[in-house]
């Protein structure tokens, strides 16, 4: 565990608002820059970031962004309120999407979300419990 | 190759960033999936798409892509090209298919994402 001081960034995101939807993530990749994180952890954490607070605009009726990072690692935290998930396996899977035909249209909705903040990540952990919510965690080593 | 050879090439038009023009394409990537472009693609890939709405700059920005060409004769709003401009991306347009574009850049010598299209 880092003893440093960190940063802490938090914002809220709001259900099915794709006019502001990734702007939680591009104001934490712009801080994360300006910080000097090397580019290519940072746009790892900016991709997997924007993925899930893309699930929770599209899914949950919207939720919280929070990044933290200290001067070794970054922890990027998406929490909702919304549906959860009934069967996280399933959701793992590369092309497995519940995502309706208007996100599809947008170029989301492909079923490569998860898989993607799972690839981005140096460590992923999902919990879930269907009617109350989800929060991802996801850990980003900034030297490996 | 750069992104001033690019838009020679592809007889295209620039809706934003005749500043970043001199700047190189790594790889080049065609999809109208934002989802397949952030999986998939790597720093300083050109993305060729015919979708135009505000997430094509938003995956674009996120993924460190270096600029966008949109196909089919599309033109972007322009809140896009607003949003494109803030975050430094150019972006033209040309009257080619996605596939027309595609074969276009591959021929002059630029190549795809995966690691079994180095081999081509």
């Amino acid at each position: 565990m880092s003893e440093n001081k960190s940063l802490k960034m938090s914002y809220e995101v709001v259900g099915n608002d794709f006019e502001r939807a990734g702007e939680a993530s591009t104001k934490i990749k712009k801080m994360l820059q300006r910080l000097g994180v090397p580019a290519d952890v940072v746009r790892r954490i900016a991709i997997g970031t924007y993925e899930a607070e893309m699930n929770a605009i599209i899914h949950a009726g919207g939720g919280n962004v929070v990044a933290e990072t200290f001067s070794d690692i970054t922890v990027i935290t998406v929490s909702d309120r919304g549906p959860g998930i009934p069967d996280v396996d399933k959701a793992l899977e590369e092309g497995y999407s519940t995502a309706p035909d208007y996100v599809r249209q947008m170029g989301f909705g492909a079923g490569m979300g998860l898989p993607n903040m799972v690839k981005c990540s140096d460590d992923f952990k999902i919990e879930t419990a269907v009617g109350e919510g989800t929060i991802i965690v996801m850990r980003f080593q900034h030297v490996k | 190759m750069n992104l001033r050879e690019v838009q020679q090439l592809l007889d295209a038009r620039l809706l934003t960033g005749e500043e970043y023009l001199n700047r190189q394409v790594g790889e080049c990537f065609g999809s109208d999936l934002m989802s397949d472009v952030l999986a998939f693609t790597n720093r300083q890939t050109l993305l060729c798409t015919g979708l135009i709405n505000l997430q094509v700059i938003r995956t674009a920005d996120m993924a460190d892509l270096c600029g966008v060409v949109v196909v089919r004769g599309k033109t972007p709003g322009e809140e896009i090209i607003k949003m494109a401009k803030e975050n430094c991306l150019p972006v033209m347009t040309t009257d080619y298919t996605l596939f027309e574009t595609c074969g276009l850049l591959f021929q002059a010598g630029l190549r795809g994402c995966s690691k079994k299209g180095v081999l081509l």
